[in-house]
């Protein structure tokens, strides 16, 4: 401390000096996030605007108040945002026309107006929420314990490793190389059109994040090279019938020819 | 036996169709009459054996330089496709070489080759004949004479398929325990655990519109034939609307507040049936789409099944969980020789 005085500050303040500097930097940028993150809270001024877009675009078929209609369109009402943000997020609605299933197509409203849709019907009725960024993101998950869990509750319908397959009349589960992790979570969550409900308590969120993980690994180089699409033996059948008996036939014809 | 250019008659032949001879306008190749183009066509079968030592090289380059392993997929891709490349166009050259060179360059005669009387000589059916006979006489048989050795030998010639038929049949059935296909785990007070770690479930984690893989609480436990007893037991547990439900008569009781537990193994050949659709409460079977209606007792909508996939009634025990009533009431999965109904 005589020390400290005599030199009027210690050699080491710039160190401490720069430390409070940072720790205040860090503090003040933590608080300036947990503020962008409530600026994506759900606002009234969203559920309004949601309500508006709702009624320019749902609502011929969903019904003014969400409600639904028999042999048209289900009720909305409880279904809740992650349902919303699956079906307008992939472009499965609004549906173009009506066929065996809506199928993903362009995207018709940017990401605004899908935060406002999903808020205005998350405000009718407690439902899924959008899924947390963490909770999403597959480099957190084990994909083995998710390839145990999509061979048991998944493979059947979107194949070994995610394909796709026929369902019935028409009907098809997708291929889920290009779907989103969060439309994944969401569609396991609420359970779109022909797709089974995997709740919490069926697959639980770090189970759903597992399967992600799982999905994530699928999309790297097959490592046994061209894969037909991966929906199995039809394809591979066709290829081997067509291209393969095809070229037999025509060395045959070949050696069989006289030489001119 | 080969005659070239013979014409050859045959009376018994002629008399059923026109032989056509060989034919007269003999049209010579490009190779036969201009040098050059033999020429050409030498080069040409050159080349394609060029391209199978080619081939060769490319495979066995691509076998020693191209790195593999399980951390270097794209690499592994690369050596497996240029060491089959390697391998077709090596084997590939030879092959179209040897048939372009016997094509363009071989002689170009037609040849007609005679084909020999099926029936032999008179001496060599008589002496076969002589052959048998003498062998017959040596052995007595026929003559009344060597009883014993007689019985003996037809005695062994008889039992002797028995060593390789008793124990390949004996083998097909395993123990022959019929009564196996008839039971499951399932007892009464059996809990429906997830799949495929076992966690049991509580009726009230079966939000409608879900769809849980089950197996028997307990499964995962088994010492011994834990895959047998899994393959028989797997159930599909499903909530629906209990408005859908149409109650099959004697089975109210069955079923949960809309949950529902149908056996997963089709009833065809016994494939898993789990694709199942939320909309339309079909349950569809990979493998021959047989397709079974979850609202309606899992009655046959469509496909080659015949009979509905057996039920497997539950209730709810004291702490929520779904438990089993008992075991189904009925044999799982395909139809067998002793199945009753």
């Amino acid at each position: 401390m005589r020390r400290l005085a005599l030199n009027r500050y210690h050699r080491a303040a710039p160190l401490v000096l720069l430390f409070v500097l940072l720790a205040g930097i860090t503090i003040a940028a933590s608080i300036a996030r947990s503020e962008t993150a409530t600026a994506t809270e759900v606002t009234a001024h969203d559920v309004e605007e949601g309500q508006k877009l709702f009624a320019a675009n749902c609502a011929t078929c969903h019904g003014m108040n969400a409600q639904g209609q028999d042999g048209v369109a289900p009720s909305l009402i409880g279904v809740g945002a992650a349902s919303v943000d699956f079906q307008v997020g992939t472009g499965r609605m609004p549906m173009q026309s009506s066929g065996p299933q809506a199928m993903a197509k362009t995207v018709q409203f940017n990401a605004e107006q899908i935060r406002q849709l999903s808020a205005y019907v998350a405000s009718l009725a407690p439902g899924p929420a959008i899924p947390a960024p963490e909770a999403v993101d597959g480099s957190k998950g084990d994909p083995a314990q998710g390839m145990n869990l999509f061979r048991t509750n998944c493979a059947m319908c979107h194949g070994s490793i995610g394909g796709g397959g026929a369902l019935t009349q028409g009907k098809y589960a997708p291929a889920l190389w290009e779907t989103t992790p969060t439309h994944i979570y969401e569609a396991m969550l609420t359970g779109p059109q022909s797709m089974p409900v995997f709740n919490d308590a069926n697959l639980t969120p770090e189970d759903k994040r597992d399967i992600i993980a799982f999905l994530e690994e699928q999309r790297g180089t097959a490592p046994g090279g061209m894969s037909l699409g991966s929906i199995g033996p039809v394809a591979e059948g066709l290829w081997a019938w067509l291209i393969g008996m095809g070229i037999i036939v025509g060395f045959t014809v070949w050696i069989g020819v006289r030489s001119s | 036996m080969s005659i070239e250019n013979a014409p050859h008659g045959n009376e018994t032949v002629e008399e059923e169709f026109t032989d056509p001879g060989l034919p007269q306008d003999h049209r010579p190749r490009r190779a036969d009459v201009d040098p050059k183009a033999a020429k050409r066509a030498e080069r040409q079968v050159a080349a394609l054996f060029g391209i199978s030592v080619l081939g060769t090289v490319l495979a066995i380059w691509a076998w020693a330089t191209i790195d593999v392993g399980a951390d270097n997929i794209a690499g592994t891709q690369r050596s497996t496709l240029f060491i089959g490349l390697g391998l077709t166009f090596a084997m590939l050259g030879i092959g179209t070489g040897a048939i372009h060179w016997a094509k363009t360059l071989m002689r170009d005669h037609e040849m007609v080759e005679e084909r020999h009387d099926m029936r032999s000589s008179d001496e060599a059916r008589a002496g076969a004949m002589e052959n048998l006979k003498e062998g017959a006489k040596d052995s007595g048989v026929g003559v009344g004479r060597r009883g014993l050795l007689k019985g003996s030998l037809i005695t062994a010639l008889a039992i002797a398929p028995l060593s390789v038929l008793v124990p390949a049949i004996g083998n097909m059935g395993g123990d022959w325990n019929i009564s196996k296909f008839r039971h499951t785990m399932w007892r009464e007070g059996t809990r429906l655990a997830k799949d495929p770690d076992g966690t049991p479930i509580k009726a009230s984690d079966v939000t409608i519109g879900s769809v849980f893989h089950v197996i028997p609480e307990g499964l995962n436990e088994l010492e011994h034939h834990k895959i047998e007893e899994k393959a028989k037991a797997v159930v599909l547990l499903v909530r629906l609307d209990p408005r859908d439900i149409k109650h099959v008569p004697g089975r109210e009781s069955w079923s949960f507040d809309g949950i529902v537990a149908y056996s997963k193994i089709c009833t065809h050949v016994g494939c898993p049936v789990a694709l199942y659709e939320q909309q339309t409460h079909h349950l569809l079977c990979p493998c021959h789409q047989s397709t079974f209606d979850v609202s309606d007792g899992a009655k046959v909508v469509f496909g080659p099944a015949k009979r509905p996939l057996p039920q497997l009634p539950i209730a709810v025990d004291d702490e929520g969980y779904i438990v089993a009533q008992s075991d189904f009431h009925e044999p799982v999965g395909p139809s067998f020789w002793e199945r009753v109904k």
